[in-house]
Order: structure tokens, then sequence, then C-alpha cells
């Protein structure tokens, strides 16, 4: 079986954390990237070849995998490819749906000729033995099998679900349903055997953004393949918004979390740029953390995720927060619910978080639930404050904070495209 | 390329007392995330030295475990790259290394088939950072048969297991003292030195040929007069941690923000074989002060001037202070220890106190947790 790695989303959903980054590649739980779970799976479940389809902004994703030593997907054969759109000779175009993606990767699969291959999104964060899956594939003889999770009835109508019957074969298949009738959602991971997808995805090669969802599963459904739903009852985050980001980031420093990052026969593997120990000062506080390698601590700690190569500076207060590889945050700051990206200076004596919580007034879907999001590369000068609900973009002065203030609900854009 | 490089790593201390009677002392842990071998090894790739031999020979295990793929310190080369020589039985030599001339000249073809003109020869105990391309500019321009890399040991530390050198004006090296016995000469050698290969082959060749086996008396004092050795003065700082007071004392000479930011954050990098560990988890009642914590720790406890190693677990209402935890430690709830370095993969038990009195106290007890 070869897996194929959906990575080329922008994932809009999480606002400016993902301005210059894929998705799959954001940072996650102090040492990780997104990607680093559905990869790491891969190789713990057996899977050794590997596609990295990429398309929005692939640089950090590109320098991330490398050649796959991390995940030893370094191989002579198969290992890891890393699958950008190209140009053909009669047509150039951009993968413009995640079925079209696989398709227009159709001659890397035939090179590899595998009897089965398996579909992935790289952006959840979970656990998950592919073999087994692939075991219930070929036990119940299935076309495509579609991983499934129970969620909560009352949430059952945020997803797409199935409807099964009692072998586990689907029989129908409702997308967001008011009144829902199985409480089963679709994960977006499909093993499908191999001559299927291919001869789906040629008949619907001209579909114009050909989805797996909307397109390539009704497609086989309505030509009455075998579809077989394997439930999944592990841990399973989607972290698309930054609400959700953040909430699992934080179940991460429960005393035992639901996601153990410790287990030794499930190991999370990701490319380590720092080695060093982290330290942590003689008037330094720490009350539920995780920290990444090389960090220095001067200050205080509170249910915060902290990267790699942070400096927390003396008298700083973080709180409630995540904390991404190589920021530094000014001595006497304040922090209360942020999500900092990787690489940004926090001067001295700030306020980040504080005040009432008003809705954005740019995007108030994206930035809500209070925080404060920050993102790559940003500077905030000393003694600023900083409201909820607010996002930072780019190098920021004193004069871009009338009287020292962000109020709550403010958007500060200074760099990217939007800016 | 200028320069192969030789790290002697085959070496033992009965100064290490138990600590080495696990491993090599080039595999000893170093500074939460290190192995002693690092330094010298990560200096050599730093100085663009890419062909690179480690010679083992003690316990040697744990050493060539650590350095079982050459990728983390960039050697994984196709011109070059990293060698493991342990000793072999041969048709001419049914010996072990009988000392570090012996070691280099059971390995001769390794330098008869290089092209490379000079040689650096350091030892895998030494924590430094150093550019071997200065020390091999300097040996050009002063025209040395030898270089030594000698450093000035601070005032109130014991020089008695150090060789010490008395140099003249043009930085001569004109008396090597081994292992003084009243000496107030402060200036040691690092056992880092430079030497052009085709004189080092015939230098050891003649060394064996007399029955000498050490480099330092049957090479450095032997030619003292007729061979040009020179002294070059590493300024930074340098340690070796041959035993348990100078290995204690350069772990804990990483909690002064000084050491700290000269290692880990000045160019260049120190390198080490990454563990693929979660990031260390701080849990409610944990208090940490002023001590270096690894990758894959769980504190549930107090720890303070101390520095933990990897995957260390420090259960609840546990007192760490003043010590050295080494890799992969397990301490069960209520135990206070002191003044220690404990063993890696030892399990501590609940309830415990432990106190090195007046001196450090090397805990080794028995990893149950994997018998059972």
């Amino acid at each position: 079986m070869i897996a194929m790695l959906l990575a080329g989303g922008q994932g809009s959903r999480l606002g400016v954390l993902t301005q210059s980054v894929a998705k799959p590649a954001v940072g996650f739980g102090g040492k990780y990237r997104i990607i680093d779970f559905p990869l790491s799976n891969c190789i713990n479940s057996g899977v050794d070849t590997v596609g990295v389809l990429t398309q929005y902004q692939p640089l950090r994703l590109n320098t991330h995998i490398g050649i796959g030593i991390p995940w030893d997907l370094d191989r002579n054969i198969g290992g890891v490819s890393i699958l950008p759109p190209y140009e053909k000779s009669t047509n150039a175009e951009w993968y413009t749906g995640t079925a079209n993606a696989i398709y227009q990767n159709l001659r890397f699969m035939e090179y590899y000729n595998p009897e089965y291959v398996l579909v992935l999104g790289g952006d959840h964060i979970y656990k998950m033995d592919y073999e087994e899956m692939l075991d219930f594939h070929k036990r119940n003889n299935a076309d495509v099998t579609i991983a499934t999770i129970p969620v909560p009835w009352e949430e059952a109508s945020r997803f797409g679900v199935v409807i099964t019957d009692d072998e586990m074969r689907i029989r129908e298949f409702e997308e967001k349903p008011a009144n829902p009738r199985s409480n089963l959602a679709s994960m977006g991971i499909y093993i499908f055997t191999w001559k299927v997808l291919r001869e789906a995805l040629v008949t619907l090669s001209e579909q114009e953004g050909c989805d797996f969802g909307k397109h390539i599963i009704p497609y086989c459904h309505n030509r009455g393949d075998r579809i077989f739903a394997y439930e999944f009852n592990g841990y399973w985050r989607d972290v698309g918004t930054l609400g959700s980001y953040w909430a699992a980031n934080m179940e991460l420093i429960d005393i035992v979390p639901v996601f153990d990052l410790y287990d030794e026969y499930w190991k999370i593997y990701t490319k380590g740029e720092v080695i060093r120990p982290q330290y942590i000062a003689e008037n330094a506080v720490i009350n539920r953390a995780i920290i990444g390698e090389g960090t220095e601590v001067y200050g205080e700690v509170h249910n915060s995720v902290i990267g790699e190569g942070v400096t927390i500076g003396e008298g700083a207060v973080v709180r409630d927060s995540i904390i991404m590889k190589g920021t530094s945050i000014g001595k006497g700051t304040y922090v209360e619910k942020g999500i900092i990206a990787e690489n940004v200076v926090i001067g001295d004596d700030c306020k980040l978080g504080v005040g009432e919580e008003v809705p954005n007034t740019w995007k108030p879907h994206i930035y809500s639930e209070g925080l404060v999001t920050i993102g790559e590369d940003t500077v905030v000068p000393n003694g600023v404050t900083i409201g909820k609900n607010t996002v930072i973009l780019g190098g920021t002065s004193e004069d871009d904070y009338p009287g020292g203030v962000l109020e709550s609900g403010a958007s500060l854009i200074k760099a990217g495209d939007e800016s | 390329m200028k320069a192969i490089g030789i790290i002697l790593a085959g070496g033992n201390s009965s100064r290490m007392q138990e600590l080495t009677s696990r491993r090599a002392i080039a595999a000893m842990p170093v500074a939460g995330s290190y192995r002693s071998v690092d330094f010298s090894l990560s200096n050599m790739t730093n100085s663009h030295i890419q062909k690179v031999a480690v010679l083992t020979q003690y316990s040697s295990r744990s050493l060539h475990e650590h350095l079982n793929s050459s990728k983390w310190w960039d050697f994984g080369r196709k011109q070059g790259g990293l060698y493991l020589f342990a000793p072999t039985i041969t048709q001419e030599n049914g010996f072990w290394y009988r000392g570090t001339a012996d070691a280099m000249y059971q390995n001769l073809d390794f330098l008869r088939n290089s092209h490379e003109p000079y040689v650096v020869i350091a030892s895998g105990d030494g924590v430094y950072k150093l550019d071997y391309n200065q020390v091999i500019n300097r040996h050009i321009d002063t025209q040395a048969d030898i270089t030594v890399v000698v450093t000035k040991l601070p005032e109130g530390r014991d020089n008695s297991r150090f060789g010490t050198v008395a140099i003249d004006d043009e930085d001569r090296i004109i008396e090597f003292e081994e292992k003084p016995l009243q000496s107030e000469n402060r200036l040691v050698s690092t056992g880092i030195y430079v030497v052009r290969r085709r004189l080092l082959i015939e230098l050891l060749e003649r060394c064996i040929a007399d029955n000498n086996y050490d480099f330092v008396r049957g090479v450095l004092m032997r030619y003292k007069t007729s061979k040009r050795i020179c002294a070059y003065l590493m300024e930074g700082y340098w340690s070796n941690i041959a035993t348990v007071e100078d290995y204690f004392r350069t772990n804990m000479d990483f909690l002064k923000p000084d050491i700290r930011d000269y290692f880990f954050r000045q160019y260049p990098d120190i390198y080490s074989k990454v563990d693929d560990l979660p990031p260390a988890k701080y849990n409610p009642d944990a208090v940490v002060r002023n001590s270096l914590i690894a990758s894959g720790c769980i504190v549930n406890g107090v720890v303070e001037n101390s520095v933990l190693f990897k995957k260390v677990y420090v259960g609840n209402n546990v007192t760490i202070k003043n010590s050295i935890i080494l890799n992969d430690v397990h301490i069960c709830d209520n135990t206070y220890i002191e003044n220690c370095i404990v063993e890696s993969r030892d399990t501590i038990h609940s309830d415990r106190r432990i106190v090195g009195e007046g001196k450090i106290l090397i805990v080794d007890e028995k990893a149950d947790r994997y018998g059972l």
C-alpha cells in the first residue's frame, strides 16, 4: 500500500498562521508540525512509500520533509516524494480539487503499481494504525474503505456522516444533515483498491475541481462498489480553526493527556532543529506546561505550550497560550490566550489579551474566542496593550498603536498579501 | 580538504568510578542532551574535516550505539565519512590497543590511504569548541612538526592529572611533564594535536618499533628537542570530564549564562544524535529553579540547581537538589536526592533519601523497571 498525503491546502480559517505556510506545516505541541502526525502514522503502520501533494506556500513544508530522514522515509525504494503541480505538454493547471491532485499524479502511483492506495489529509492530530484499516478493507473485500469516527449526536449535523448496514457497508451518505440518522463522521481518510481508484479518477478526469467527498465517492457509490466504514475510536482532532487548534494544544498539558506524546510504541517523529536542553531560571514559575528544547524561561508559564528555542523574559507571565519556535517574550510582558507564531519578538512590559471581549471587526469568524493571534516574524514594540480577538502580522512600531493600545477586536496587518 | 581527523575514544579512567563501568568516557552524557564525543565530532564537522576516525576500545557498546549513524554530525558523505575502528585481530597483530600511539599505528592504513596533508588528533573526553583550521594555519605559519593545543587551567583547578608544558618566546614547547606532582604550571595539554600525515606515519612506526605505545611519552616527550613541537593556546572554554569532580563541575557549568550562551547560542552548533522525544512536561506541582531539563522529561516535583538528562521522570513530592540525573531515570514519589549523580536507566524507589555528604555520590541502582 502506498499513501498519498494531501498537503496543499491553505487552511484559511487559521488566519495569519497560514499566511506564509501551508496548514500541514503549522507548528503544534511544542516541537511538531501538523504533518508529523500523518507522516509518523504512515511509518508506524509500515507504509513506507508516501507522496506528499503540495501546492499552497510549500517552502516550509519542503524544508521540513526534506528527504524524509526524521520519519525513516529516506529509502532506496519508495520513501517520501514531494509532488507539486507541474506543467504538461498540452496543459498546465493547478490542483483544482483533492481527487484532481491525485489524478495529476497518476504516473507516480502507476510507477509503484500498488494493490491499495491510502489517501490522507495533512491536517489532523491523531494516531492511527492504517494497517488495521487495510486488514479491515481486505477482510471485507472492499473497493473503498472510509475511516469514520463516532461524534456526539448533537454535533453530527456539522459533519458528513455515513449510514451503514450491520456489516459496516455504507448504504447512504449525508452531508451536514439537519436530522442525522448516524453519528459516524467521515475522517477524510480513504483506502482504495488501486484499480478502482484508477478507473474512477480516469473516468472523472474532466470533472471540474474533482473532489473525493463530492465526486469520487458518490461515483463509486452509484456504481455499486463495495464501500465500507472503518470505525476509529481513538483520539482525533480537527485543528482547522484557531479555537480548535488552541484547544487541541491545551489538551496536551493535562496531567494524563488524552493524546499521549510520551507513548513509546507509537512515537511521533519530527525534524528536530534544536538539540540543546531547556533552561529554567532561578525565579521562573512553571505550572502545567510542555516546553520544547532549548527554551529559556526566566518568567512565569501557566497552562501553556511553548515551542523550541523560545525565550520568556524575567517577570513575564504567559497564561493559556501557545508560543511557537524561536519567539521571544519581553521582560514583564503579560500574555493571555495568545497564539504566537514562529520567530516573533514581543517587547518588554506589553499586555496581550486583556480587556473586554469584542468581536473582531475584520474577520469575526476567524479571530474569535478571545484569542490574540500573532503571525510569523511579527515584531511588537515595548509597552503596548493588545486586546482580545485581535490579530497582528508584520513589523509594527509604536505608531501603529495609538495611545499604546490595540483595542479588542482590532486587526493590524503590516505584512503578507493583505497588508 | 586539508586534514583528516582522529578521535581517541578508547579510554577508561578509574577516576570516573562507577560511571565508566558501563561506557567509555567519550560516551558520557554531557549537558543534558549531548555525549562527550559530540564536542570533538562537531568541531571536526564545523572545521570542514570530512573524514574522521573514532578509535574505540574500552566498553564501546554505548559509544558505537551513539555513533551508529553518521548523519547527525553530517558525516553521511560520499567523500570521507565517519569511521569507527575498534581493535581487530589480524595476521600481523593480535593485540588490543596498547596505548594511544598503538591505537593509531594499528590503523595506519587509514592514514596511508588518505591524501590530506594534515591530521587533527583529538580526544573524546573534552568539552570545548575549537576551529581546528586555526590550529592548522598556526601549525603552518610556525613551521612546526607537531602542534599541541594547550590551555591555561583556571586557578585552583587541580593540574596533577594533566600534562603540563613549558614554552619559550616562540611558543615552542621546551618542557613536558606528565601528571606533575607539584607544579605551579597552569599550562596544560588538551590532548589535541596537529601533525603532517606523513610525519605522523613515520613517528608512529618508529615509536612502535621501540616498543613505545603511548603518544605522549613515545612521540611528544621523546622528540621534544629534535622536532619542532609548538603550542597553540586555546582561549575559550575547555573542560576534560575524566574525573567525577570534573564531570560534575562541567555539567554544572552549563547552568552559567555565559557558558550556555557560548555553547548553545553562538555559532557554530554542537550536534548530537536525535532521539525523537516529546517536549518536557511540567505538571501542576512542579517547581524548577536554575536547572537544565532535556526533552522527554516529566516533572511533578521540585528540581533545583540540577541537570536532568533526557526522559527523566520526577514523581510527586520529589525533591532533587544540586544533582545530575542521567538519561531515562525514573524517580518515584516522596524521594529526596541531593549532591548525587544518578546513573542512566535507574529506578529510584519512593520514600528514599539519598544525599551525598560532603562529596558527590554516584547512585547506581538496578533498572528493575525493565525486569518486571
